[in-house]
């Protein structure tokens, strides 16, 4: 089988962001993979050790940076990597068409992995606009996988402890949540061993993917303003919780 | 005058309270209003979608009658309806219905989608919504032919507007699909569902153990509040991933979030920062949560919330009496 991860290279969630200019971030912070994706590294991973004869490829688009995340990848149990090059920050409508024409250019897919959201722009889009493109089933938000010669079976998390239990067609874009998969970290050795396998960059340009009708641009960033100002409610147990209670019945008006 | 559909969300065939919130948002932008109902219910919520000012609610349906859920099947009919209405703008909620349903009816219609936004300017095309967990909040501009918004659940707050609604059925076709649902799945737990809740009570790592929560579950059964825990308590597996808040859980905006033995990350915040109130209880007053919220309080939480549960009791039973 042939086996298609696509990934993300984003910020540490940790990091401290700070703006540049009207719309973009400071991009001297830590980046790492986007922690939906090792899911779907992971669960492309085990999916080869338990069919054999299948190739995992990992697809990026990105700074040459990007090439740092691909480097984790690989080290997780991907084969090889492609990155697609461009220093713009193209929305999820144009990204998705760039996926499929690399992943089209690469081979022919038979299942294609990925995070059901980046945790930078948490735009919950990418992988449906992807399966459009490419005209197959998605499911999102995964947390049960398996698969037959011809199917994949899902369970995806809903609300409040609901599952629904979808069955696809392969090919198909699975989405991956939380609760997939316990990714293993990378030993030493697993470090090493990635360096030796293949990254191919292709620069978006020569996809020559025709801009589409519809976008999207980030017009202004700003930092989130943390306007609360904490107040200590202090005493004796009994008289701590009356005061609660007055906040909740006055000022948050819910009882 | 703008035509802007929304797509009426159920939990159990009751309408969820958070539609309200939506249809404010677009109704107070001058908007003519379309509410789009899928599960054969429009006629049973039309009393309470006209307490909020909207006056036409489509009953989309296919020849054998109300749509049974399938996401493919429920995206392709509301594009239909979309389409026959003339309607070019959709707002949901950013559920895990809507999750499931508005990036399929964008990539369909290869249309603009923002999601989990906390404003929208519909007439500028712009939505407001956070991005880099939390810690910033961009403004997304959107062009082309349809525009898609999930509003984050309680972001806006309702306000009536009583009017008379009249329901039109649409009946639309339904094709069979290469998806297919095999069932829906109830997992044990938990009442309340986080994103829809006024009132969230929390627990983290200061639960120290998984039967500790059952403290949290009887004071919020008090209220009517859901209970959620930190990703810590979750990765301890004191509670399960469906009750997480946070980063890698659900995004949450209640009226009230009460966080119990939760230090507060950054990841911690982003699901959760943009509650109405934030009150903390840690036995630590140098926690990071002490730091960023409306009030705290410096004690023992297995001290504080059973006397909370019980002085909570007495006054839900006075409420009851007046």
């Amino acid at each position: 089988m042939r086996i298609y991860v696509c990934v993300k290279h984003v910020p540490d969630s940790a990091a401290t962001i700070t703006i540049r200019g009207n719309n973009q971030i400071d991009e001297s912070v830590t980046f790492l993979l986007n922690p939906y994706d090792e899911h779907a590294v992971e669960e492309g991973v085990r999916l080869k050790a338990q069919i054999g004869a299948s190739e995992v490829v990992a697809v990026t688009l990105g700074k040459e940076a990007a090439i740092n995340t691909l480097q984790s990848v690989l080290a997780m149990g991907a084969d090889r990597g492609i990155l697609i090059k461009t220093n713009d920050r193209p929305d999820s409508i144009f990204t998705a068409r760039a996926l499929k024409a690399a992943i089209e250019q690469d081979g022919k897919p038979d299942i294609i992995f990925t995070g059901k959201e980046s945790i930078d722009s948490e735009g919950m889009q990418t992988m449906f606009r992807l399966a459009a493109a490419l005209d197959m089933p998605v499911a999102t938000n995964v947390v049960a996988f398996s698969i037959d010669r011809e199917h994949a079976f899902v369970e995806c998390e809903m609300e409040a402890g609901v599952r629904q239990l979808l069955e696809m067609p392969l090919p198909c874009v699975i989405g991956t949540g939380k609760g997939l998969n316990k990714p293993k970290y990378p030993t030493f050795i697993d470090i090493r061993k990635a360096k030796q396998k293949e990254i191919k960059q292709i620069v978006l340009a020569s996809l020559k993917i025709e801009k589409p009708a519809a976008s999207m641009e980030i017009s202004e960033l700003k930092l989130a303003v943390e306007q609360r100002q904490p107040k200590e409610l202090k005493g004796q147990p009994q008289e701590i919780v009356k005061e609660l209670i007055q906040v909740l019945r006055d000022e948050a008006k819910v009882l | 005058m703008e035509k802007v559909g929304i797509l009426i969300e159920f939990k159990d065939d009751k309408i969820k309270k958070t539609n309200y919130g939506v249809i404010t948002l677009a109704r107070q932008q001058g908007c003519e209003l379309y509410a789009l109902v899928l599960n054969g219910n429009a006629a049973a919520c039309k009393e309470q979608l006209q307490q909020y000012g909207i006056k036409k609610i489509i009953d989309i349906a296919s020849k054998e009658g109300p749509l049974q859920w399938h996401p493919v099947k429920w995206a392709r009919a509301v594009v239909a309806a979309m389409d026959h209405f003339g309607i070019n703008t959709l707002c949901g909620l950013t559920s895990a219905q809507g999750k499931e349903l508005l990036p399929r009816i964008a990539a369909d219609l290869d249309a603009p989608l923002v999601m989990d936004c906390t404003d929208v300017v519909l007439n500028e095309r712009a939505a407001k919504k956070s991005q880099f967990s939390g810690k910033t909040v961009a403004t997304i501009k959107v062009n082309g032919n349809h525009f898609i918004f999930g509003i984050r659940p309680n972001a806006i707050e309702k306000q009536p507007d009583p009017c008379e609604a009249e329901v039109i059925p649409f009946q639309t076709t339904v094709d069979k699909e290469a998806l297919v649902v095999k069932e829906i799945k109830l997992q044990t737990h938990t009442g309340i569902d986080l994103t829809e809740a006024d009132i969230i009570i929390s627990g983290g790592r200061g639960m120290q153990k998984p039967e500790n929560f059952a403290i949290l579950f009887e004071c919020a059964q008090v209220i009517g509040a859901a209970v959620g825990a930190s990703r810590a308590a979750v990765d301890a597996g004191w509670a399960p991933h469906s009750m997480q808040v946070g980063q890698t859980g659900a995004t949450v905006s209640p009226k009230v979030y009460i966080a119990c033995g939760i230090s507060g990350s950054v990841q911690h915040f982003a699901g959760m920062k943009t509650a109405g109130l934030i009150v903390a209880v840690n036995t630590d007053p140098e926690a990071n949560i002490t730091k960023n919220c409306d009030y705290y309080i410096v004690a023992d939480l297995f001290e504080i919330v059973p006397i909370l549960s019980r002085q909570l009791k007495l006054v839900v039973g006075e409420n009851q009496l007046t």
